[in-house]
Protein backbone atom coordinates (compact mmCIF):
# COMPACT_ATOMS: atom_id res chain seq x y z
CA UNK A 1 0.00 0.00 0.00
CA UNK A 2 1.43 3.14 -0.82
CA UNK A 3 1.60 5.62 2.47
CA UNK A 4 1.81 8.65 0.84
CA UNK A 5 -1.29 9.79 1.05
CA UNK A 6 -2.08 8.74 4.99
CA UNK A 7 -2.47 12.35 6.01
CA UNK A 8 -5.59 12.11 3.59
CA UNK A 9 -7.03 9.54 5.23
CA UNK A 10 -10.37 10.42 7.53
CA UNK A 11 -10.57 9.52 10.83
CA UNK A 12 -12.38 6.36 10.45
CA UNK A 13 -10.52 5.38 7.24
CA UNK A 14 -7.07 5.43 9.30
CA UNK A 15 -8.84 3.14 11.83
CA UNK A 16 -9.91 1.31 9.58
CA UNK A 17 -6.70 1.05 7.40
CA UNK A 18 -4.67 0.17 10.97
CA UNK A 19 -7.33 -2.42 12.24
CA UNK A 20 -7.59 -4.65 9.12
CA UNK A 21 -3.57 -4.62 9.52
CA UNK A 22 -2.71 -2.60 6.15
CA UNK A 23 -0.85 -0.10 8.15
CA UNK A 24 1.25 0.12 11.44
CA UNK A 25 0.21 2.78 13.92
CA UNK A 26 3.88 3.71 13.87
CA UNK A 27 4.00 4.54 9.97
CA UNK A 28 0.59 6.79 10.10
CA UNK A 29 1.88 8.75 13.52
CA UNK A 30 5.61 8.79 12.28
CA UNK A 31 3.65 10.00 8.86
CA UNK A 32 1.78 12.71 10.45
CA UNK A 33 4.49 13.77 13.23
CA UNK A 34 6.74 14.20 9.50
CA UNK A 35 3.74 16.28 8.43
CA UNK A 36 3.64 18.63 11.80
CA UNK A 37 7.47 19.07 11.72
CA UNK A 38 7.47 20.49 7.98
CA UNK A 39 4.00 22.21 8.59
CA UNK A 40 3.50 23.47 11.72
CA UNK A 41 6.29 26.05 12.18
CA UNK A 42 3.65 28.10 9.40
CA UNK A 43 0.87 27.40 11.03
CA UNK A 44 1.18 27.32 15.02
CA UNK A 45 -1.54 24.98 15.75
CA UNK A 46 0.09 22.93 18.56
CA UNK A 47 1.76 24.08 22.20
CA UNK A 48 2.74 20.73 22.51
CA UNK A 49 3.94 18.49 20.28
CA UNK A 50 4.92 14.78 21.56
CA UNK A 51 6.59 12.90 19.35
CA UNK A 52 8.42 10.36 21.88
CA UNK A 53 5.21 9.52 23.53
CA UNK A 54 3.42 9.57 20.26
CA UNK A 55 5.76 6.91 18.93
CA UNK A 56 6.03 4.69 22.19
CA UNK A 57 2.44 4.95 22.46
CA UNK A 58 1.94 3.88 18.46
CA UNK A 59 4.54 0.79 18.80
CA UNK A 60 2.45 -0.19 22.18
CA UNK A 61 -0.97 -0.51 19.58
CA UNK A 62 0.91 -2.29 17.14
CA UNK A 63 2.02 -4.96 19.88
CA UNK A 64 -1.33 -4.75 21.04
CA UNK A 65 -2.83 -5.55 17.77
CA UNK A 66 0.26 -8.75 17.02
CA UNK A 67 -0.71 -9.91 20.56
CA UNK A 68 -4.37 -10.20 19.09
CA UNK A 69 -5.63 -8.11 22.43
CA UNK A 70 -9.39 -6.64 21.75
CA UNK A 71 -9.12 -3.50 19.84
CA UNK A 72 -10.52 0.08 21.09
CA UNK A 73 -12.59 1.69 18.29
CA UNK A 74 -9.55 3.96 17.64
CA UNK A 75 -7.15 1.98 17.97
CA UNK A 76 -3.62 3.67 17.08
CA UNK A 77 -5.33 6.81 15.14
CA UNK A 78 -3.02 9.52 16.12
CA UNK A 79 -5.23 12.75 17.39
CA UNK A 80 -5.09 15.96 19.07
CA UNK A 81 -6.48 17.59 22.58
CA UNK A 82 -7.31 21.60 22.92
CA UNK A 83 -4.41 22.24 25.17
CA UNK A 84 -7.33 22.99 28.03
CA UNK A 85 -8.00 19.13 28.48
CA UNK A 86 -5.58 18.03 31.67
CA UNK A 87 -3.31 15.46 30.59
CA UNK A 88 -1.54 13.52 33.62
CA UNK A 89 2.51 13.97 32.54
CA UNK A 90 1.87 15.82 29.82
CA UNK A 91 2.02 19.89 30.35
CA UNK A 92 -1.54 21.96 30.26
CA UNK A 93 -1.02 25.77 29.29
CA UNK A 94 -4.62 26.83 28.63
CA UNK A 95 -2.87 29.41 25.65
CA UNK A 96 -1.28 30.99 29.05
CA UNK A 97 1.11 32.21 31.27
CA UNK A 98 -0.22 31.48 34.18
CA UNK A 99 -0.29 27.41 33.02
CA UNK A 100 3.27 27.43 31.17
CA UNK A 101 4.58 24.97 33.40
CA UNK A 102 1.73 23.31 34.71
CA UNK A 103 2.15 19.80 34.86
CA UNK A 104 -1.19 18.21 35.38
CA UNK A 105 -1.77 15.24 38.32
CA UNK A 106 -4.49 13.29 36.70
CA UNK A 107 -6.49 12.95 33.02
CA UNK A 108 -9.48 15.21 32.21
CA UNK A 109 -12.56 12.49 31.05
CA UNK A 110 -12.07 13.29 28.05
CA UNK A 111 -8.54 12.38 27.82
CA UNK A 112 -9.06 9.29 29.63
CA UNK A 113 -11.91 8.38 27.37
CA UNK A 114 -9.55 9.17 23.92
CA UNK A 115 -6.59 6.75 25.26
CA UNK A 116 -8.93 4.22 26.02
CA UNK A 117 -10.54 4.06 22.56
CA UNK A 118 -6.85 2.93 21.40
CA UNK A 119 -6.06 6.68 20.05
CA UNK A 120 -2.06 8.00 20.27
CA UNK A 121 -2.08 11.54 21.66
CA UNK A 122 -0.21 13.75 19.37
CA UNK A 123 0.19 16.80 21.11
CA UNK A 124 -2.11 19.49 22.47
CA UNK A 125 -3.58 22.37 20.12
CA UNK A 126 -2.82 25.75 20.18
CA UNK A 127 -6.29 28.09 21.67
CA UNK A 128 -6.80 31.90 22.99
CA UNK A 129 -5.40 32.13 26.57
CA UNK A 130 -8.00 30.58 28.75
CA UNK A 131 -10.41 30.35 25.65
CA UNK A 132 -11.29 33.72 25.91
CA UNK A 133 -11.32 34.93 22.45
CA UNK A 134 -12.56 33.69 18.83
CA UNK A 135 -9.34 34.20 17.01
CA UNK A 136 -6.39 32.35 18.59
CA UNK A 137 -4.42 35.40 18.46
CA UNK A 138 -4.46 36.05 22.21
CA UNK A 139 -2.41 32.63 23.05
CA UNK A 140 0.84 33.27 24.85
CA UNK A 141 2.36 30.40 22.67
CA UNK A 142 1.64 33.27 19.63
CA UNK A 143 -1.19 33.17 17.12
CA UNK A 144 -2.42 30.49 15.08
CA UNK A 145 -2.58 31.05 11.55
CA UNK A 146 -5.61 29.59 9.05
CA UNK A 147 -3.78 27.23 6.82
CA UNK A 148 -6.56 28.00 3.59
CA UNK A 149 -5.06 31.71 4.21
CA UNK A 150 -1.94 31.94 6.28
CA UNK A 151 -2.20 36.08 6.53
CA UNK A 152 -6.15 35.33 8.05
CA UNK A 153 -6.80 34.34 11.81
CA UNK A 154 -8.27 30.65 12.30
CA UNK A 155 -11.16 31.24 14.66
CA UNK A 156 -11.11 30.25 17.85
CA UNK A 157 -11.05 30.03 20.50
CA UNK A 158 -9.87 26.00 19.65
CA UNK A 159 -8.28 27.46 16.37
CA UNK A 160 -5.03 25.44 16.70
CA UNK A 161 -7.48 22.01 16.35
CA UNK A 162 -9.51 23.50 13.95
CA UNK A 163 -6.28 24.33 12.36
CA UNK A 164 -4.51 21.22 12.56
CA UNK A 165 -7.54 19.13 11.65
CA UNK A 166 -8.00 20.82 8.17
CA UNK A 167 -3.78 20.39 7.70
CA UNK A 168 -4.10 17.55 8.10
CA UNK A 169 -1.98 17.79 11.07
CA UNK A 170 -3.84 15.32 12.66
CA UNK A 171 -6.94 13.17 12.43
CA UNK A 172 -9.52 14.47 14.59
CA UNK A 173 -9.02 16.61 17.39
CA UNK A 174 -11.37 17.61 20.89
CA UNK A 175 -12.39 21.21 21.57
CA UNK A 176 -14.53 22.83 23.95
CA UNK A 177 -16.85 25.36 22.67
CA UNK A 178 -18.50 27.85 25.48
CA UNK A 179 -20.01 30.75 22.54
CA UNK A 180 -18.82 28.98 19.57
CA UNK A 181 -15.69 28.02 20.09
CA UNK A 182 -15.46 24.83 18.31
CA UNK A 183 -18.51 25.82 15.40
CA UNK A 184 -16.47 28.96 14.44
CA UNK A 185 -13.27 28.21 14.07
CA UNK A 186 -14.47 24.97 12.82
CA UNK A 187 -15.82 27.02 9.60
CA UNK A 188 -13.31 29.42 8.99
CA UNK A 189 -10.60 26.53 8.57
CA UNK A 190 -13.59 24.40 6.72
CA UNK A 191 -13.62 21.61 8.65
CA UNK A 192 -16.85 19.66 10.77
CA UNK A 193 -17.22 20.70 14.38
CA UNK A 194 -19.31 19.68 16.66
CA UNK A 195 -20.98 21.00 20.55
CA UNK A 196 -22.74 18.24 21.85
CA UNK A 197 -25.74 19.01 24.32
CA UNK A 198 -24.68 20.42 27.68
CA UNK A 199 -24.00 17.37 29.97
CA UNK A 200 -23.70 14.94 26.89
CA UNK A 201 -19.73 14.91 27.33
CA UNK A 202 -18.75 15.67 30.93
CA UNK A 203 -16.44 18.62 31.97
CA UNK A 204 -14.04 16.99 34.42
CA UNK A 205 -10.72 17.93 34.14
CA UNK A 206 -11.33 20.42 31.49
CA UNK A 207 -10.00 23.82 32.55
CA UNK A 208 -13.11 25.68 33.08
CA UNK A 209 -13.72 29.12 31.31
CA UNK A 210 -17.70 29.58 31.77
CA UNK A 211 -19.08 26.35 34.04
CA UNK A 212 -22.32 26.38 32.68
CA UNK A 213 -21.66 27.25 29.02
CA UNK A 214 -18.79 24.82 28.31
CA UNK A 215 -19.30 21.97 26.06
CA UNK A 216 -16.22 19.39 25.26
CA UNK A 217 -16.76 17.82 21.53
CA UNK A 218 -15.09 16.86 17.94
CA UNK A 219 -13.41 18.82 15.12
CA UNK A 220 -13.01 16.32 12.37
CA UNK A 221 -12.43 16.24 8.27
CA UNK A 222 -16.01 14.23 8.27
CA UNK A 223 -19.72 14.24 9.49
CA UNK A 224 -19.40 10.83 9.86
CA UNK A 225 -15.80 10.98 11.59
CA UNK A 226 -17.37 13.71 13.91
CA UNK A 227 -20.28 11.22 15.23
CA UNK A 228 -17.61 8.18 15.89
CA UNK A 229 -15.50 10.57 18.07
CA UNK A 230 -18.44 11.85 19.98
CA UNK A 231 -19.54 8.16 21.04
CA UNK A 232 -16.14 8.06 22.27
CA UNK A 233 -15.93 10.76 24.50
CA UNK A 234 -19.95 11.30 25.42
CA UNK A 235 -21.33 9.69 28.31
CA UNK A 236 -21.71 10.11 32.43
CA UNK A 237 -19.64 10.86 34.22
CA UNK A 238 -19.58 11.46 38.45
CA UNK A 239 -17.20 13.84 38.96
CA UNK A 240 -19.35 16.31 36.65
CA UNK A 241 -22.48 17.01 38.48
CA UNK A 242 -24.06 18.33 35.31
CA UNK A 243 -23.26 15.20 33.57
CA UNK A 244 -26.19 13.84 32.29
CA UNK A 245 -27.20 10.38 32.30
CA UNK A 246 -28.22 9.04 28.98
CA UNK A 247 -27.19 6.06 27.09
CA UNK A 248 -24.91 7.44 24.11
CA UNK A 249 -26.73 6.31 20.78
CA UNK A 250 -25.42 5.55 17.64
CA UNK A 251 -24.65 8.37 16.07
CA UNK A 252 -22.57 7.29 12.95
CA UNK A 253 -25.53 5.36 11.98
CA UNK A 254 -27.42 8.11 12.43
CA UNK A 255 -24.85 10.19 9.59
CA UNK A 256 -26.31 7.99 6.96
CA UNK A 257 -30.50 8.43 7.78
CA UNK A 258 -32.30 10.35 4.89
CA UNK A 259 -33.49 13.36 5.86
CA UNK A 260 -36.89 12.61 3.62
CA UNK A 261 -39.79 14.31 5.67
CA UNK A 262 -37.61 16.39 7.96
CA UNK A 263 -38.70 20.18 8.66
CA UNK A 264 -35.50 22.44 8.29
CA UNK A 265 -36.26 25.74 10.05
CA UNK A 266 -34.69 28.83 9.04
CA UNK A 267 -34.20 31.35 11.94
CA UNK A 268 -35.29 34.72 10.38
CA UNK A 269 -33.41 37.04 12.63
CA UNK A 270 -30.10 34.66 11.72
CA UNK A 271 -30.27 36.13 8.14
CA UNK A 272 -31.20 39.33 9.06
CA UNK A 273 -28.15 39.95 10.92
CA UNK A 274 -26.32 43.17 9.78
CA UNK A 275 -22.52 42.58 8.01
CA UNK A 276 -23.50 38.95 6.29
CA UNK A 277 -21.09 38.18 3.58
CA UNK A 278 -23.19 37.91 0.07
CA UNK A 279 -20.61 34.40 -0.12
CA UNK A 280 -22.04 33.58 3.17
CA UNK A 281 -25.38 33.71 1.79
CA UNK A 282 -25.40 31.96 -1.37
CA UNK A 283 -23.64 29.06 0.23
CA UNK A 284 -26.54 29.01 3.16
CA UNK A 285 -28.88 28.75 -0.23
CA UNK A 286 -27.41 25.93 -1.99
CA UNK A 287 -27.60 24.13 1.43
CA UNK A 288 -30.98 24.60 1.53
CA UNK A 289 -31.66 23.49 -2.28
CA UNK A 290 -29.76 20.54 -1.51
CA UNK A 291 -31.51 19.48 1.86
CA UNK A 292 -35.19 19.91 0.10
CA UNK A 293 -34.11 17.76 -2.87
CA UNK A 294 -33.24 15.33 -0.66
CA UNK A 295 -36.97 15.11 0.71
CA UNK A 296 -36.70 18.02 3.53
CA UNK A 297 -39.31 20.39 3.75
CA UNK A 298 -38.48 24.54 4.72
CA UNK A 299 -40.21 26.45 7.67
CA UNK A 300 -39.00 29.77 8.83
CA UNK A 301 -39.20 29.84 12.43
CA UNK A 302 -38.49 33.43 14.57
CA UNK A 303 -36.39 33.34 17.65
CA UNK A 304 -37.43 36.73 18.70
CA UNK A 305 -34.29 37.51 21.43
CA UNK A 306 -31.58 36.27 19.60
CA UNK A 307 -30.08 39.97 19.42
CA UNK A 308 -29.57 40.19 22.35
CA UNK A 309 -27.39 37.00 23.56
CA UNK A 310 -24.35 38.52 23.02
CA UNK A 311 -25.13 40.93 25.92
CA UNK A 312 -26.54 37.94 27.62
CA UNK A 313 -23.39 35.97 27.31
CA UNK A 314 -20.91 38.59 27.41
CA UNK A 315 -21.82 39.00 31.49
CA UNK A 316 -23.01 35.00 32.45
CA UNK A 317 -19.52 34.11 30.53
CA UNK A 318 -17.19 36.82 32.02
CA UNK A 319 -18.84 36.38 35.57
CA UNK A 320 -18.47 32.82 35.54
CA UNK A 321 -14.64 33.18 34.00
CA UNK A 322 -13.81 35.63 36.41
CA UNK A 323 -14.73 33.14 39.11
CA UNK A 324 -12.66 30.01 37.40
CA UNK A 325 -9.29 32.47 36.72
CA UNK A 326 -9.44 33.25 40.50
CA UNK A 327 -7.87 30.41 41.74
CA UNK A 328 -4.74 31.92 39.44
CA UNK A 329 -2.84 33.08 42.71
CA UNK A 330 0.65 33.09 42.29
CA UNK A 331 0.47 29.53 44.56
CA UNK A 332 -0.20 26.21 43.07
CA UNK A 333 0.34 26.68 39.37
CA UNK A 334 3.77 27.29 39.05
CA UNK A 335 4.41 30.95 38.65
CA UNK A 336 4.34 33.80 41.24
CA UNK A 337 5.73 37.48 40.94
CA UNK A 338 8.84 38.37 42.28
CA UNK A 339 9.09 40.87 45.13
CA UNK A 340 9.35 41.11 49.04
CA UNK A 341 6.02 41.18 49.29
CA UNK A 342 2.69 40.25 51.73
CA UNK A 343 -0.21 38.07 50.19
CA UNK A 344 -2.42 40.22 48.99
CA UNK A 345 0.46 42.17 46.98
CA UNK A 346 2.26 39.20 45.31
CA UNK A 347 -1.24 37.84 44.75
CA UNK A 348 -2.77 41.32 42.56
CA UNK A 349 1.20 41.73 40.98
CA UNK A 350 1.13 37.89 39.83
CA UNK A 351 -2.00 38.38 38.31
CA UNK A 352 -0.81 41.30 36.32
CA UNK A 353 1.96 39.65 35.17
CA UNK A 354 0.05 36.11 34.65
CA UNK A 355 -2.87 37.31 32.60
CA UNK A 356 -2.98 39.03 28.77
CA UNK A 357 -5.07 41.94 28.26
CA UNK A 358 -8.83 39.97 27.00
CA UNK A 359 -8.61 37.87 30.17
CA UNK A 360 -7.66 40.94 32.41
CA UNK A 361 -10.99 42.64 30.58
CA UNK A 362 -13.27 39.57 30.80
CA UNK A 363 -12.13 39.09 34.46
CA UNK A 364 -12.81 43.30 35.65
CA UNK A 365 -16.17 42.77 33.41
CA UNK A 366 -17.37 39.67 34.98
CA UNK A 367 -16.32 40.87 39.10
CA UNK A 368 -18.19 44.22 37.98
CA UNK A 369 -21.55 42.24 37.28
CA UNK A 370 -21.20 40.07 40.30
CA UNK A 371 -20.49 42.77 43.00
CA UNK A 372 -22.95 43.46 45.28
CA UNK A 373 -23.82 46.91 43.96
CA UNK A 374 -24.90 45.61 40.10
CA UNK A 375 -25.81 42.19 40.68
CA UNK A 376 -29.60 42.20 40.89
CA UNK A 377 -29.26 44.79 37.40
CA UNK A 378 -26.70 42.89 34.98
CA UNK A 379 -25.92 39.16 36.06
CA UNK A 380 -29.34 38.29 37.22
CA UNK A 381 -31.02 40.59 34.32
CA UNK A 382 -28.86 38.61 32.17
CA UNK A 383 -29.83 34.95 33.67
CA UNK A 384 -33.20 35.76 33.23
CA UNK A 385 -33.30 37.05 29.86
CA UNK A 386 -31.52 33.44 29.19
CA UNK A 387 -34.27 31.92 29.82
CA UNK A 388 -36.50 33.93 27.29
CA UNK A 389 -33.69 32.57 24.77
CA UNK A 390 -34.02 28.93 25.54
CA UNK A 391 -38.03 29.27 25.75
CA UNK A 392 -37.73 30.49 21.97
CA UNK A 393 -35.48 27.61 21.14
CA UNK A 394 -38.34 25.36 22.91
CA UNK A 395 -40.90 27.39 20.59
CA UNK A 396 -39.06 26.68 17.32
CA UNK A 397 -38.41 23.37 17.86
CA UNK A 398 -42.09 22.91 18.09
CA UNK A 399 -42.21 23.70 14.20
CA UNK A 400 -38.96 22.35 12.93
CA UNK A 401 -36.88 19.31 13.84
CA UNK A 402 -33.24 21.44 13.28
CA UNK A 403 -32.87 24.80 12.26
CA UNK A 404 -30.42 25.53 9.44
CA UNK A 405 -28.33 28.93 9.77
CA UNK A 406 -24.82 30.36 8.73
CA UNK A 407 -22.13 29.70 11.35
CA UNK A 408 -20.87 32.51 11.27
CA UNK A 409 -21.78 35.75 9.23
CA UNK A 410 -18.45 35.95 7.66
CA UNK A 411 -15.52 34.16 6.76
CA UNK A 412 -12.15 34.43 8.19
CA UNK A 413 -10.42 37.74 8.05
CA UNK A 414 -6.85 39.15 8.95
CA UNK A 415 -5.25 39.22 12.56
CA UNK A 416 -6.44 42.39 14.27
CA UNK A 417 -8.90 43.21 11.99
CA UNK A 418 -11.99 42.59 14.89
CA UNK A 419 -10.23 41.88 17.81
CA UNK A 420 -9.27 45.52 18.62
CA UNK A 421 -12.86 46.07 19.33
CA UNK A 422 -14.04 43.59 22.13
CA UNK A 423 -17.62 44.14 21.32
CA UNK A 424 -16.82 43.51 17.15
CA UNK A 425 -15.58 40.49 18.36
CA UNK A 426 -18.29 39.37 20.62
CA UNK A 427 -20.58 39.82 17.03
CA UNK A 428 -18.27 37.32 15.18
CA UNK A 429 -19.83 34.68 17.69
CA UNK A 430 -23.27 36.27 17.65
CA UNK A 431 -25.28 33.45 15.62
CA UNK A 432 -23.06 30.82 17.71
CA UNK A 433 -23.86 32.22 21.62
CA UNK A 434 -27.44 31.50 21.33
CA UNK A 435 -26.87 27.73 20.99
CA UNK A 436 -24.87 27.72 24.45
CA UNK A 437 -26.91 29.71 26.28
CA UNK A 438 -30.14 27.18 25.55
CA UNK A 439 -27.73 24.05 26.00
CA UNK A 440 -29.01 22.27 22.83
CA UNK A 441 -26.58 20.76 20.26
CA UNK A 442 -24.92 22.58 17.62
CA UNK A 443 -22.50 21.49 14.42
CA UNK A 444 -20.66 23.31 11.33
CA UNK A 445 -20.62 21.33 8.28
CA UNK A 446 -18.24 22.87 4.89
CA UNK A 447 -20.69 23.98 3.04
CA UNK A 448 -18.40 25.50 -0.06
CA UNK A 449 -16.35 28.15 -0.49
CA UNK A 450 -16.67 32.26 -0.42
CA UNK A 451 -15.63 34.46 -3.65
CA UNK A 452 -12.41 34.79 -2.04
CA UNK A 453 -11.72 31.20 -2.00
CA UNK A 454 -12.09 30.52 1.97
CA UNK A 455 -14.48 27.77 3.63
CA UNK A 456 -18.00 28.59 5.01
CA UNK A 457 -19.67 26.61 7.45
CA UNK A 458 -23.19 25.88 7.48
CA UNK A 459 -24.75 25.49 11.57
CA UNK A 460 -27.85 23.22 12.53
CA UNK A 461 -28.95 23.17 15.28
CA UNK A 462 -31.25 20.61 17.68
CA UNK A 463 -33.28 19.97 20.39
CA UNK A 464 -31.56 19.21 23.48
CA UNK A 465 -30.12 15.62 22.95
CA UNK A 466 -31.11 15.62 19.75
CA UNK A 467 -27.33 14.83 18.31
CA UNK A 468 -28.98 11.92 15.67
CA UNK A 469 -31.17 14.25 13.65
CA UNK A 470 -28.68 17.32 13.60
CA UNK A 471 -25.90 14.56 12.51
CA UNK A 472 -28.61 13.11 9.98
CA UNK A 473 -29.39 16.38 8.41
CA UNK A 474 -25.42 17.23 8.64
CA UNK A 475 -24.41 13.86 6.72
CA UNK A 476 -26.98 14.93 3.97
CA UNK A 477 -25.10 18.32 3.66
CA UNK A 478 -21.93 16.37 3.15
CA UNK A 479 -23.61 14.23 0.41
CA UNK A 480 -24.48 17.00 -1.53
CA UNK A 481 -21.53 19.31 -0.98
CA UNK A 482 -18.80 17.34 -0.63
CA UNK A 483 -15.45 19.29 0.71
CA UNK A 484 -12.13 18.70 -0.96
CA UNK A 485 -10.55 15.56 0.44
CA UNK A 486 -7.44 17.60 0.91
CA UNK A 487 -5.66 20.86 1.90
CA UNK A 488 -4.63 23.12 -1.58
CA UNK A 489 -0.60 24.14 -1.17
CA UNK A 490 -0.94 26.55 2.13
CA UNK A 491 -1.86 30.03 0.75
CA UNK A 492 0.71 32.93 1.73
CA UNK A 493 -0.87 35.80 0.44
CA UNK B 1 -23.00 53.46 31.01
CA UNK B 2 -19.79 55.51 32.05
CA UNK B 3 -17.77 53.70 35.04
CA UNK B 4 -15.50 56.05 36.23
CA UNK B 5 -12.01 55.47 37.39
CA UNK B 6 -11.91 55.42 41.06
CA UNK B 7 -14.48 52.26 40.28
CA UNK B 8 -12.61 50.73 37.64
CA UNK B 9 -9.73 50.68 40.97
CA UNK B 10 -12.01 49.18 42.55
CA UNK B 11 -13.38 46.23 40.74
CA UNK B 12 -9.41 45.66 40.28
CA UNK B 13 -8.82 45.64 43.60
CA UNK B 14 -11.47 42.75 44.09
CA UNK B 15 -10.31 40.97 40.97
CA UNK B 16 -6.87 41.29 42.67
CA UNK B 17 -5.03 42.63 39.48
CA UNK B 18 -2.50 44.99 39.92
CA UNK B 19 -3.39 47.66 36.80
CA UNK B 20 -1.51 50.07 35.38
CA UNK B 21 -2.67 54.16 35.41
CA UNK B 22 -3.07 53.48 31.27
CA UNK B 23 -4.78 50.05 31.98
CA UNK B 24 -7.20 52.16 34.16
CA UNK B 25 -7.83 54.32 31.37
CA UNK B 26 -8.13 51.80 28.60
CA UNK B 27 -10.58 49.17 30.55
CA UNK B 28 -12.49 51.88 32.05
CA UNK B 29 -13.53 52.82 28.49
CA UNK B 30 -13.98 49.26 27.01
CA UNK B 31 -15.97 48.14 30.22
CA UNK B 32 -18.11 51.49 29.92
CA UNK B 33 -18.55 50.73 25.92
CA UNK B 34 -19.39 46.97 26.95
CA UNK B 35 -21.54 47.85 29.16
CA UNK B 36 -23.63 50.43 27.70
CA UNK B 37 -23.91 47.80 24.94
CA UNK B 38 -25.95 44.82 27.71
CA UNK B 39 -28.36 48.16 28.87
CA UNK B 40 -30.48 46.84 25.77
CA UNK B 41 -31.12 44.26 28.33
CA UNK B 42 -33.04 46.87 30.11
CA UNK B 43 -35.56 47.14 27.05
CA UNK B 44 -37.39 43.67 28.08
CA UNK B 45 -39.42 43.37 30.74
CA UNK B 46 -38.68 40.15 33.36
CA UNK B 47 -40.33 40.70 36.11
CA UNK B 48 -42.16 36.85 35.76
CA UNK B 49 -38.96 35.28 34.25
CA UNK B 50 -37.31 32.91 36.41
CA UNK B 51 -33.06 33.22 35.81
CA UNK B 52 -31.89 30.21 33.67
CA UNK B 53 -29.86 28.65 37.38
CA UNK B 54 -29.44 25.23 35.61
CA UNK B 55 -29.72 23.80 31.95
CA UNK B 56 -30.84 20.61 32.72
CA UNK B 57 -33.81 19.54 34.78
CA UNK B 58 -32.47 17.92 37.07
CA UNK B 59 -31.18 20.42 38.83
CA UNK B 60 -28.68 19.91 41.53
CA UNK B 61 -27.40 16.07 41.81
CA UNK B 62 -26.02 15.30 44.85
CA UNK B 63 -23.86 12.13 45.54
CA UNK B 64 -22.14 10.76 48.61
CA UNK B 65 -19.08 12.52 50.58
CA UNK B 66 -16.60 9.35 50.35
CA UNK B 67 -13.10 10.21 50.56
CA UNK B 68 -10.64 8.75 47.97
CA UNK B 69 -7.28 9.10 48.79
CA UNK B 70 -5.31 10.48 45.82
CA UNK B 71 -1.63 8.94 45.92
CA UNK B 72 0.60 11.28 44.17
CA UNK B 73 0.90 13.92 46.08
CA UNK B 74 4.37 14.90 44.38
CA UNK B 75 2.55 15.43 41.64
CA UNK B 76 0.42 18.15 42.77
CA UNK B 77 3.04 20.18 44.58
CA UNK B 78 5.39 19.93 41.56
CA UNK B 79 3.51 22.77 40.31
CA UNK B 80 4.10 24.59 43.50
CA UNK B 81 5.87 28.27 43.60
CA UNK B 82 6.94 27.86 47.39
CA UNK B 83 6.98 24.54 49.36
CA UNK B 84 7.49 23.49 52.99
CA UNK B 85 7.30 19.74 53.23
CA UNK B 86 3.53 18.77 51.83
CA UNK B 87 2.32 22.11 52.24
CA UNK B 88 2.15 25.40 49.69
CA UNK B 89 3.60 27.87 51.29
CA UNK B 90 2.52 31.71 50.89
CA UNK B 91 3.54 35.02 51.68
CA UNK B 92 2.49 36.39 54.85
CA UNK B 93 -1.01 36.85 55.40
CA UNK B 94 -1.67 38.48 58.33
CA UNK B 95 0.73 41.62 59.31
Amino acid sequence: MSNTNIHEWTLLEAAQNIREGKVSSREVTKAILDRISELDPKINSYITVLPEDAMAAAAACDEEQAKGSPLGPLHGVPIGLKDLFCTRGIRTTCGSRALAQFVPPYDAAVAEKVRSSGAVLLGKHNMDEFAMGASTESSWFGPTRNPWKLSCIPGGSSGGTAAAVAASLCFAGVGTDTGGSIRQPASFCGVVGMKPTYGRVSRHGIVALAASLDQAGPLTRSVADAAALLEVIAGHDRRDSTSVNLPVPDYLSATKKPVTGMRIGLPKEYFEIEGLDSGVKAAMERVLKSLTEQGASVVEVSLPHTGYAPSVYCLIASAEASTNVARYDGVRYGFRAEGDQGFAEMMSKTRAELFGEEVKRRIMIGTYALSAEHYDALYVKAQKVRTLIRRDFEEAFQKADVLLTPTTPVTAFPPGEKTKDPLTMYLVEALTMPCNLAGIPGISVPCGFSEEGLPVGAQLLAGSFREETMFAAAGAIERAIPSPRVMPALRVD
Amino acid sequence: MAITREEVRHIARLARIALSDSEVDSFGDQIGKLLDYTKQLDRLDTNAVAPTIHLADTGTLLRDDIVCPFEDTEAILKSATDRAGDFFRVPRILE
